[in-house]
């Protein structure tokens, strides 16, 4: 499959986003001026874009504690964002949900979660959602490979098997959960294989290769679309940062590191933009300025917000 | 009006439900072609087929935590699960997804979707499918929390759940499942948060739910015959809590004894009683009683598990030691 240079563009754009997001992220977290703990997304940028490049508004998406690439990538606003996690009224969940939590129902992201693996059953109901509503609309199931150890994985996966539901089963293998390597929590090289359990297709890709997880998953989604049922897609990738932002990492192995970072999926996209003269250096360095641009914006949003009202502490329980 | 039974009044509520309204789906291990355990669902399949009576595999953390995602991407589902015993295998897609999803959202997410399973001793079930887990979910703001006692009511609180916008947790009594009432025919609702007097009385408020309500009953007419002219109010739904109609019917008798078959300890009874000292502490004019199981597992012997039960003895003596 030869992608377009647009589509090229739009992934590289959506990339450069994602880091720029999470790398202010860290400094306004280094900073103090946002509360909780955030996970960051660096270095994993290429999933979800490759993946979300193949959706459109009207598919769903379940995302995890380390969510904010994949709400970016699905559309989801940056300034709601930033200010949900600086928990300001102005944020996508009113300040109640921050950082773990945000989500877009309207744009069909049906949540960051903060429970490992919970969104699994959940993708797996809105993908029953979207096969009983004759929709033609699929679902997206992003989880870690630390994630695919739950029972919810389990259930899901042989659920949406059994009832050819349209879903995209994510993992996103960058070979940690917290700090336990995956040779030590799974006996698998692959968590593709896991798929054989449930007769679903497994591939496992390189998760720093935009164009081949955009392949992996457009075959995927087009199953789904058709009918077919789900399939199991893991993406070999790796976190730049700690598990969450004041880790020091002191588990990783620093050989390790440093080769992954040389395969930094960013750079990587950005040599293929210029060998096939889809862009020139002006025009990268032009993304990354309107991307900054952006991120700024948001911050200045999200820091001249009001606070929520302390009485807003009892709304949205209930739905009258 | 027809006579039903409570397992009958269940289904017809759904009947009615998704009659009306193509988007509530009914699913659950063995609802289908077997029609459920208890035989609740008996005829769904045949009358809805099978894209909307569907049989799942015994999964019950895929079952429930897809029903949110269900509920969220705009069905309405009826997810059964068997026993509530079996409850903790799905225990956090109760309490951190279908509990928190609309609050965690800012109020942007709507989760209509029932939980139905049947609680209860009795039946020498033994102690992993006799429980009355009630309080469990009672203590997890986001859900509701209904516990019909008669057919009319199960069914009136069914069609009431299945609208709802919230997750709510249906929990139908398996010793209730045979008895036979009248229930009002076609669209019948019974509000959420309304508790109703089953026996009007002046000397003493017992509150009761589920099965425990004709245990109740049959004390209060015991106690009748002894000069006693006990209140039975049924609140029906423990969340959100009719405590206006209790505090009003205490404030008729000044006497209050609360009877439910789960364990004693932080049972919901514990709760009303707390509501009571808090808000109606004027109003009594006795210490308030509770008759509950004792804090153990449920035993098997049919010997143990009748004293383990709280029954109408046991409510006739708590009930006179207030006089
Ligand atoms: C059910 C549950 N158990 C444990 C945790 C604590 N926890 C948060 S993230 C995490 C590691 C997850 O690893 P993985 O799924 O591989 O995702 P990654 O962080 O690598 O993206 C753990 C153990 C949790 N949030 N939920």
């Amino acid at each position: 499959m030869e992608l377009t240079k647009e589509k090229l563009l739009s992934m590289y754009r959506t990339m450069v986003r994602i880091r720029t997001f999470e790398l202010k992220v860290a400094e306004l977290f280094a900073a103090g001026k946002v509360p909780g703990f955030v996970h960051l997304y660096v270095g994993e940028e290429a999933v979800a874009t490759g993946v979300c490049a193949n959706l459109t508004d009207q598919d769903y998406i379940t995302s995890t504690h380390r969510g904010h690439g994949h709400l970016i990538a699905k559309g989801g606003q940056t300034k709601l964002m930033m200010a949900e996690i600086f928990g300001r009224a102005t944020g996508y969940c009113k300040g109640k949900g921050g950082s773990m939590h945000i989500a877009d129902v309207g744009l069909g992201i049906l949540g960051a979660n903060g429970i490992v693996g919970a969104g699994q059953p959940i993708a797996t109901g809105a993908g029953l959602a979207c096969k009983y509503k004759k929709t033609n609309r699929v679902v997206a199931c992003f989880f870690g490979d630390g994630a695919s150890n739950r029972g919810t994985f389990h259930e899901a996966l042989n659920m949406a098997s059994i009832w050819k539901l349209p879903v995209i089963y994510v993992a996103e293998n960058n070979m940690y959960g917290i700090s336990n390597y995956q040779r030590n929590h799974m006996n698998v090289a692959d968590i593709a294989d896991r798929a054989a359990a449930y007769g679903i297709p497994g591939v496992a890709v390189d998760g720093n290769d935009v164009v081949a997880v955009y392949e992996a998953a457009a075959e995927a989604v087009a199953r789904a679309r058709k009918g077919d049922g789900p399939s199991l897609i893991e993406c070999k990738t790796w976190r730049h940062r700690g598990h969450f932002e004041g880790d020091p990492a002191i588990y990783k192995n620093p050989e390790e590191q440093a080769a992954w970072l040389k395969k930094d999926p960013i750079p990587r996209l950005e040599a293929k933009l210029l060998d096939l003269k889809y862009a020139t250096q002006a025009d990268l360095d032009q993304v990354q300025a309107e991307a900054t641009a952006e991120i700024e914006e948001a911050v200045k949003f999200a820091e001249s917000s009001p606070i929520p009202s302390a009485d807003d502490v009892l709304t949205d329980v209930y739905a009258d | 009006m027809a006579q039903m039974t409570y397992a009958e009044a269940i289904r017809d509520g759904m009947r009615v439900e998704m009659q009306r309204d193509p988007n509530v789906i009914l699913y659950g291990e063995d609802v289908g072609l077997f029609g459920g355990c208890f035989g609740v669902t008996a005829g769904l399949l045949q009358e809805f087929g099978p894209e909307r009576v569907i049989d799942t595999p015994i999964t019950e953390t895929a079952i429930v935590g897809s029903a949110v995602g269900a509920a969220a991407a705009g069905l309405r589902p009826i997810a059964e699960v068997m026993f509530v015993d079996f409850m903790g295998v799905c225990m956090d897609e109760l309490l951190n997804q279908a509990a928190k999803m609309r609050y965690m959202f800012g109020g942007k997410a709507r989760l209509p979707l029932v939980v139905r399973t049947p609680c209860g001793a009795g039946m020498s079930a033994a102690a992993q499918h006799s429980q009355s887990l009630e309080a469990l979910f009672t203590h997890i703001p986001g859900l509701k929390v209904v516990m019909p006692s008669d057919p009319a009511d199960a069914k009136g609180l069914m069609v009431a759940a299945i609208k709802d916008d919230n997750p709510v947790i249906y929990i139908e009594h398996k010793q209730l499942l045979n008895v036979s009432g009248e229930v009002p025919e076609g669209e019948y609702l019974v509000p959420l948060s309304q508790a109703e007097i089953k026996r009007e009385g002046s000397d003493v408020t017992i509150v009761a739910w589920s099965w425990m309500v004709s245990k109740a009953l049959a004390a209060a007419e015991i106690l009748a015959k002894e000069g006693i002219n006990a209140e039975v109010l049924d609140p029906r739904t423990l969340v959100p809590l009719d405590k206006e109609a209790i505090l009003k019917s205490v404030g008729k008798t000044g006497k209050l004894v609360i009877v439910h078959e789960a364990v004693r300890t932080n049972g919901f009874g514990a709760e009303i009683a707390a509501i009571v000292a808090d808000e109606g502490f004027d109003l009594l004019d006795a210490p308030i009683k509770r008759v509950t199981a004792p804090d153990t597992p449920i035993p098997f012997a049919p010997v143990l598990e009748s004293a383990y039960l709280p029954n109408e003895e046991k409510i006739v003596k708590a009930v006179k030691e207030l006089f």
